[in-house]
């Protein structure tokens, strides 16, 4: 039950003396401020993303053997990469929430659980944008072989998009996993399968984009389907998430 | 009026009854001890009465709130102190004082108190994890009355404090400075002299089943010793 709803009935529960719980955003703020703080400390997320995308290039810049992949091909392999990395930020969004008690500080307090939920999003966001600033400009040189320039604005909405779905199930599916005795097993497992469409739309959007003779052109119509698409399946697990997070958080 | 009442509470772990049919009644006010061994269904009880697991059989009131239905009423006044200190390692004991205190909406004013209190000013600004764990123990004490619980439940409070230290936390987690209104305490203990003598009621527990309940003043150390063979 949300607070609000709380302070509703907190007359009606008998010996109740209702208090005056903090706001919603001030505690999104502070779970957000703990989240970034945690993570500059101890570097366990971004470092190894980024790593693990530059690794992946890499890998295919050889693997293809090719000077330059376009199109179709280079869309795919930028939004798998993306996702295969994103998947090790999500692996561990709340283990040191699981081991360090963060879960039983929130349940103790008077504070509506969404917030955990809001905050998380917000901080997978950021470590994928930050992601993405390492990844984007390293596909290009070994892989793209062309400027992405002309592009870049389109490719960073198409991106925000897809972070936030990937920020959205990514929570929601860490949360999930996160009291399982085997979660690294187990978040990749349900995650995956739940991310496929956004990684369909995200290439599909970002194919004409990596095209030559195309960069700046996903205002047409195949990109504008897709970013509707993802954008859909982003506001539909979101109101899931934010329905079902707190029975995720329960005994 | 009754701060607690368990009506045969039972609570399970797979087939295993780690409580199994516990009732008891305690005035707001009052302390009471619980004691046992290892396993017995302790820590079990507390993060009951603290709404972080819920009863499968049976019914829970804490200050006059059933559990599990009206447990957001009951959150925010109620102090857990476990052998988990709830403390972000890599965080200072001030930015994990800080972050509870926005959690329970207290002032950062609170924050400067408690670390007073506990005398961990001077190491306020180091992280958790440097810290000494009867350091990391008074920054949890500090962390459990930070919003000035009604009711504390404490598991070992004094665990890894040396003498000074466990005389420095005895304000924060004692019956209050109020003689008119006490705080009401849960105590986990394994020393059966301190728990007679700090508790109103003493409860015993073997295997999760009550093994011993009555007021501390009618309870001899030898009955409790029994608990741990």
């Amino acid at each position: 039950m949300s607070v609000q709803a709380a302070q509703r009935q907190g007359a009606e529960a008998p010996g109740a003396q209702p208090r005056h719980p903090p706001r919603l955003r001030a505690v999104v703020l502070a779970l957000l401020r703990k989240e970034l703080l945690v993570e500059l400390r101890t570097l366990e997320s971004v470092p190894g993303m980024a790593l693990f995308s530059l690794s992946t290039f890499v890998v295919f810049h050889f693997a293809l053997n090719r000077n330059s992949v376009q199109g179709d091909l280079a869309a795919g392999i930028l939004l798998v990469t993306l996702l295969f990395a994103g998947m090790l930020g999500i692996n561990r969004l709340f283990v040191a929430d699981e081991e360090q008690g963060g879960f039983d500080a929130l349940l103790l307090a008077p504070v509506d659980r969404s917030a955990m939920l809001i905050a998380k999003v917000c901080a997978l966001g950021i470590y994928l944008v930050v992601l993405e600033i390492v990844a984007v400009p390293a596909f290009a040189l070994l892989l793209l072989g062309s400027s992405l320039a002309n592009a870049l604005p389109d490719l960073i909405g198409v991106l925000a998009l897809v972070d936030l779905g990937l920020a959205v199930i990514g929570t929601f599916v860490a949360a999930l996993a996160v009291r399982t005795r085997a979660r690294d097993l187990i978040g990749p497992l349900i995650a995956l399968p739940l991310l496929v469409p956004i990684a369909i739309g995200g290439s599909r959007a970002c194919s004409p984009l990596l095209s030559s003779g195309h960069h700046g052109g996903v205002g047409g119509a195949p990109g504008l389907r897709w970013l509707l698409l993802i954008g859909l399946y982003d506001l539909v697990f979101g109101l899931i998430a934010y329905a079902v997070f707190d029975f995720l958080l329960e005994d | 009026m009754l701060a607690l009442k368990l009506d045969r509470v039972v609570r399970r772990y797979g087939e295993r009854e780690a409580l199994a049919g516990v009732s008891l009644e305690l005035v707001e006010g009052q302390t009471l001890g619980v004691l046992g061994a290892n396993g017995a269904g302790k820590t079990t009880l507390l993060r009951l009465l603290a709404t972080l697991l819920r009863p499968h059989e049976g019914g829970v009131q804490v200050l006059g709130v059933s559990l599990p239905d009206q447990a957001w009423a009951v959150r925010g006044r109620i102090g857990l102190l476990t052998h988990e200190p709830l403390l972000y390692r890599e965080l200072t004991a001030r930015e994990n004082l800080t972050f509870h205190a926005r959690l329970h909406g207290v002032g950062a004013q609170r924050v400067q108190e408690v670390l007073d209190a506990v005398g961990m000013s001077r190491r306020a600004e180091e992280p958790v994890r440097t810290l000494s764990r009867g350091m990391v123990q008074r920054v949890a004490v500090a962390r459990t009355v930070l919003h000035d619980p009604e009711l504390l439940l404490l598991d070992e409070p004094r665990a890894n404090l040396d003498p000074a230290a466990a005389e420095l936390v005895e304000p924060l987690i004692g019956r209050g400075t109020d003689p008119d209104r006490p705080r009401t305490r849960v105590i986990v203990s394994h020393d059966p002299r301190s728990a007679i003598a700090e508790a109103d009621v003493v409860l015993g527990l073997r295997g999760g089943r009550m093994a011993l309940i009555a007021p501390a003043e009618q309870v001899h150390q030898e009955e409790l010793m029994e608990l741990y063979r």
